[in-house]
């Protein structure tokens, strides 16, 4: 069996500006909308077509969190993956305890790839997937914007600050994935209805035995400096003008 | 404390963006050193500040390899109590990969350094600030060059380092596409000229190229540019592309969508043209112009080109 792993993550829904606590401990999650990952949402569509191709033959997804990420798990599951596995808890878990409980279920089921989104766009620490690798010891493809198997490797083109490069990699191997990998599909609502049936696993997180303690200490959270707008103008002389006034021209 | 901070190249020079990772690592102490990691590298250029600079330069480390620059990383880890980056595309891949081998977290997109454990990094797209404190033994972090200032260049005298890691299962490297451009970078420019949907086609988006040669400037684009065709990916600004802060930026047929201010609010001053009044980047422009950028731009270039 060719499995395809993929994590994702629920996170704040992308259209909601966050609100930020008065007091400073955090962004306010309570009674607003939340998502897959929007990164996460293309790493499910990409393994999808890669089962369509039949270069695998399933897909398990998994994530770490609240009660609520088993909507989160259906989301994909109706998008067309084949079972989920929901690890429960209701700590907030850094990169780092994330990339060791994905270890530990890669080790049981043997993934020949695990695809996740390059970031999450809540903590934007963009890490576990290199975390991943790094733990399993396996070779890490990030910020990928096209995959294609050739003979036993996967050729993938990776988003770099240059321009594009791509890089070839043995299975079993750990892809992150970047925007324009593709468009994710919407689930159909067949396919929601199926997807109410298909087997999602709870675990309790202590079953894994990782330290899941946070390293870090989140001291603060605050609004960053706002930035008020300036003035609108008629015409491309006192547009010109005005940035001269500014600095912004010699 | 002792600072290790990795070198960003650009072709076979260091990178701006080095220059403020330097300047990053000096606010935490003054024992820092520079490693420089590729392929055919410059081995004599440093910055004011910097004790030792070490050259590691192997074909195993050409094009950003992140197993073998994370293992030559783990080799000589245990001589520092920080190691910084800037955070590119090429060490945002790599670090994560040297934390994890260490069992410790990283401090991704750091924008201030309060003291040796306290930092701040941007969230949620940059619309949080998160103040954190790390005890981990060691301090690994990338940081944004947008929000520190260039290190003074010097010459220095390499130290090779004589380390070929042996990495099993690594990448190979097939091909890259490269953009090549005689425009400034866009991450280094004083002046960056961005266009967005509103340009409306890959032909339409010379008069943007026109206007950034009048002024010296880099192009840029917003996501909706890049997913049209119109630009490579690597002109991409935004929370998902490229972080920059010029002195003038200039947004034209922008609309401002959150993730695309995310990459560039922090500029100096903001400039912004677009046909719709109510377009969310005037919100944050220091000055905008509303109309038609197919006449707005033809007649700036030509009054900036002529004065």
């Amino acid at each position: 069996m060719r499995t395809l792993l993929v994590p994702v993550k629920r996170v704040l829904d992308y259209n909601v500006k966050p609100r930020i606590k008065i007091d400073g401990s955090g962004v306010d999650l309570s009674n607003v909308k939340m998502s897959l990952n929007p990164f996460d949402e293309i790493a499910v569509e990409e393994a999808i077509r890669l089962k369509e191709k039949s270069l695998i033959d399933e897909i398990i997804i998994v994530s770490i969190g609240v009660a609520q990420a088993k909507d989160t798990i259906r989301t994909a599951l109706a998008m067309g993956a084949d079972k989920g596995i929901h690890i429960v808890t209701d700590e907030m878990l850094e990169p780092l305890s994330v990339a060791k409980i994905l270890q530990k279920i890669a080790q049981e089921i043997n993934p020949e790839l695990i695809i996740m989104g390059k970031q999450a766009i809540d903590d934007d620490y963009n890490q576990t997937g290199q975390m991943l690798a790094a733990l399993m010891d396996r070779p890490q493809a990030t910020f990928a914007s096209k995959l294609e198997f050739i003979d036993d490797k996967v050729h993938i083109t990776r988003e770099i600050d240059g321009g594009l490069q791509t890089i070839a990699i043995n299975k079993p191997a750990i892809i992150t994935t970047d925007l324009r990998l593709n468009e994710p599909r919407y689930a159909s609502l067949p396919n929601i209805m199926k997807a109410k049936s298909k087997p999602i696993t709870e675990r309790p997180i202590t079953e894994f035995d990782v330290d899941i303690k946070p390293r870090f200490t989140i001291t603060n959270v605050s609004e960053p400096k706002p930035r008020l707008a300036g003035i609108k103008v008629e015409t491309v002389d006192e547009f010109i003008a005005e940035l001269k006034q500014l600095g912004g021209l010699a | 404390m002792k600072i290790l901070i990795c070198a960003e190249l650009d072709a076979h020079t260091l990178s701006e963006q080095t220059a403020k990772a330097v300047t990053a690592g000096l606010k935490l102490s003054d024992k820092v050193d520079l490693l420089v990691v590729g392929d055919n590298v410059p081995t004599t250029q440093s910055y004011e500040g910097v004790n030792a600079l070490k050259i590691a330069n192997n074909i195993c480390f050409a094009h950003g390899n992140a197993e073998t620059i994370a293992a030559l990383i783990l080799n000589i880890s245990d001589h520092y109590d920080a190691i910084i980056a800037p955070s590119t595309s090429c060490w945002k891949n790599i670090l994560p990969r040297v934390a994890a081998k260490l069992d410790m977290m990283m401090i991704s997109d750091v924008i201030d350094i309060i003291d040796s454990t306290t930092y701040k990094r941007p969230i949620y797209a940059g619309n949080a600030i998160a103040t954190l404190t790390s005890n981990e033994p060691k301090k690994i972090m990338t940081v944004r060059p947008t929000a520190f200032q260039p290190a003074i260049s010097t010459q220095a005298t390499g130290e090779i380092i004589d380390f070929v890691p042996e990495v099993q299962f690594a990448s190979e490297f097939i091909s890259h596409l490269l953009s090549v451009s005689e425009r400034p970078q866009l991450t280094a420019a004083k002046t960056v000229i961005s266009g967005g949907r509103g340009i409306g086609s890959e032909e339409n988006f010379k008069i943007i190229q026109d206007l950034a040669d009048t002024l010296n400037a880099a192009v840029g684009a917003s996501r909706a540019a890049v997913d049209a065709g119109y630009v490579p990916n690597d002109y991409q600004v935004g929370q998902t592309g490229k972080i920059v802060a010029p002195n003038l930026y200039m947004a034209i047929g922008i609309s401002g969508a959150i993730q695309h201010l995310a990459g560039m609010k922090d500029s100096k001053i903001i400039a912004a043209i677009n046909k719709d009044p109510d377009a969310p980047i005037f919100s944050v422009a220091d000055v905008g112009i509303v109309g038609d950028l197919f006449q707005i731009v033809p007649e700036l270039q030509k009054k900036l080109s002529g004065s």
